[in-house]
């Protein structure tokens, strides 16, 4: 590991993070002038990170309720940084940050990281709305998760390898050589099931607003809630380059990388404009009717 | 029955639930809230007082502002990110929801609602307070983060407006909590609270708008007062 490289993955960090705010920007004005209206400016994420960050007092409900933020940032940096962010040919290049054979697990894991940590730290919180969000949401990941592995399995089965970066290296030369062609049924999966994890609507259980107002975050104020939203923000955009890495043939530019990981959230967003908020009992139901059978599909057809 | 025979009733049974309170030297804590021992699962006893444990009763203490070109900053962003917590009291509160709508939009200006007092740099009492919301809102107000804001809506908050001689209402807000900006009308329209939110911003930027820290200077004239209105006390005098 040289410091260039790791200027590099910092540098790629920054990018991301600044790229997350852009995009959660973005999709609210396209629900503002959805319903009509102009909508908040698009640097919006940045004065309210900042305005959080300048509060001056703040309270703490104990040790837990500090690391929950702090094990939700960390979800989302690791999975940053055991992503390859662009495909350059170079296993060592610059922006596949620290991938190695195998990732493919470790980022299955940090992806409920980040929301094991927040569990814990909204947990001592002690708002009720909070514990309703969790439970709501650990239910919820439980059946998203089910049909992401078997699709994330059926995809190592098909090229022999648990290492997303060469998972993209294996898509590449034209869109025919994407997952999205050459697997369907583990694609089909993965774009129905990421929906839940996206937790737009109609999967946003754990927030639903109007309904347990903004769920785990109830009790978290000023720094805490600077650091949850830039997680957020991360988490957003290094799961729309899981997607992408995975179905949509991966990216060789970060011009390429912006678009895709663009449209792949906006599909998130689209639906959720379009549908409005399941019940858990209707969630978790139908991600065991439709991805998950997609999903079994996928390691039958690769098994055999 | 006339207005006068109503008002001394009302003032009748006030004098008794007084002195009923004095004769049984009771506080108006809930019994769960009540001081108490409590067997843990091994046996041992442990000791719990809900109102203490549940909320942190230490004074609040002025928070200096940061030196100058950070305060700048930090003031820009806080007026121009202005999180409200709505508290519906009176007529008011049917003003607010207007705001969101295609018509106001609210959004344009960096001014957004916030279910959570936890996560709000803005409270607005939309109108009238009764001697009971009264309480809820010094709860809230002081569950906010510094520095904080309040926007009074309507006359109501101001002198008490068409409920100036009711038994059940406070006249002037501001002997309770500390008032940044007074959005005056009967009710105002939803244009006059945008006027108010600009005035807010003109204050935040100033530098001016440094209530919370003038609650904390004049906390016990706030607490005296409150506490001549809200009769069944049953929380700590600073619970946040």
């Amino acid at each position: 590991m040289t410091i260039a490289k790791l200027g590099y993955t910092l540098l790629g960090l920054f990018i991301v993070w600044n790229w997350g705010f852009l995009m959660g920007a973005t999709f609210r004005k396209i629900g503002a002038r959805l319903a009509g209206r102009y909508g908040i400016p698009f640097y919006q994420p940045w004065i309210n990170f900042f305005k959080n960050i300048g509060v001056r007092t703040t309270i703490t409900h104990g040790v837990m309720y500090y690391l929950g933020p702090v094990f939700r940032l960390t979800g989302g940096i690791g999975l940053f940084f055991f992503m390859p962010m662009v495909f350059t040919g170079d296993p060592n290049g610059h922006w596949t940050n620290f991938s190695f054979e195998g990732d493919l697990i470790l980022i299955l894991y940090f992806q409920l990281f980040g929301m094991l940590g927040m569990a814990l730290g909204a947990g001592e919180g002690g708002h009720p709305y909070s514990a309703m969000g969790i439970a709501r949401g650990l239910a919820q990941h439980a059946a998203v998760e089910l049909p992401l592995t078997l699709a994330f399995l059926s995809i190592a089965i098909q090229y022999d390898t648990f290492s997303v970066y060469k998972i993209v290296e294996a898509q590449q030369g034209g869109f025919q050589n994407w997952v999205l062609f050459t697997n369907p049924f583990a694609s089909a999966a993965i774009i129905l099931a990421m929906l839940g994890a996206m937790g737009h609507s109609p999967f946003n259980l754990v927030k639903a607003p109007n309904e347990i107002l903004i769920g785990p975050a109830t009790e978290y104020e000023g720094t805490y809630l600077g650091f949850m939203q830039s997680a957020g923000s991360i988490l957003h955009v290094m799961e729309a380059v899981l997607f992408m890495n995975l179905v949509f043939g991966g990216a060789t530019s970060w011009a390429e990388l912006i678009v895709k990981t663009f449209l792949i959230y906006f599909w998130s967003v689209f639906v959720g404009m379009v549908f409005p908020r399941f019940k858990i009992e209707q969630s978790i139901t139908w991600f065991f009717k439709v991805p998950l059978v997609l999903g079994v599909l996928a390691i039958i057809v690769f098994s055999f | 029955m006339s207005e006068k025979d109503m008002n001394s009733k009302v003032n009748e049974m006030l004098a008794r639930s007084e002195a009923n309170v004095k004769n049984s030297g009771k506080k108006f804590v809930r019994p769960e809230d009540e001081e108490r021992e409590v067997v843990a699962p091994d046996g041992s006893i442990i000791k719990v007082n809900p109102i203490y444990d549940y909320f942190s009763g230490a004074r609040p203490e002025e928070e200096k502002p940061r030196n100058g070109i950070v305060e700048k900053f930090l003031n820009w962003a806080r007026a121009e990110s202005i999180w409200v917590l709505g508290f519906g009291t009176g007529c008011g509160s049917i003003e607010i929801p207007p705001l969101v709508t295609p018509r106001f939009d609210m959004f344009r200006f960096g001014v957004q609602m916030r279910p959570t007092p936890r996560q709000s740099n803005a409270f607005i009492i939309s109108g009238y307070l009764s001697v009971k919301t009264l309480k809820r809102v010094i709860r809230t107000y002081e569950q906010m983060p510094s520095p904080k804001y309040v926007l009074a809506l309507g006359s109501c908050t101001i002198n008490g407006g068409m409920y100036y001689d009711s038994y059940s209402t406070i006249n002037r807000l501001d002997h309770y909590i500390p008032v940044d900006v007074y959005i005056a009308g009967c009710m105002p329209r939803p244009e006059a609270l945008l006027a108010g939110f600009a005035k807010l911003k003109e204050l935040i930027k100033a530098g001016k708008a440094e209530k919370a820290n003038e609650y904390a200077r004049n906390f016990d004239w706030y607490k005296a007062n409150q506490k001549k209105i809200v009769k069944d006390w049953n929380m700590p005098d600073y619970n946040w």
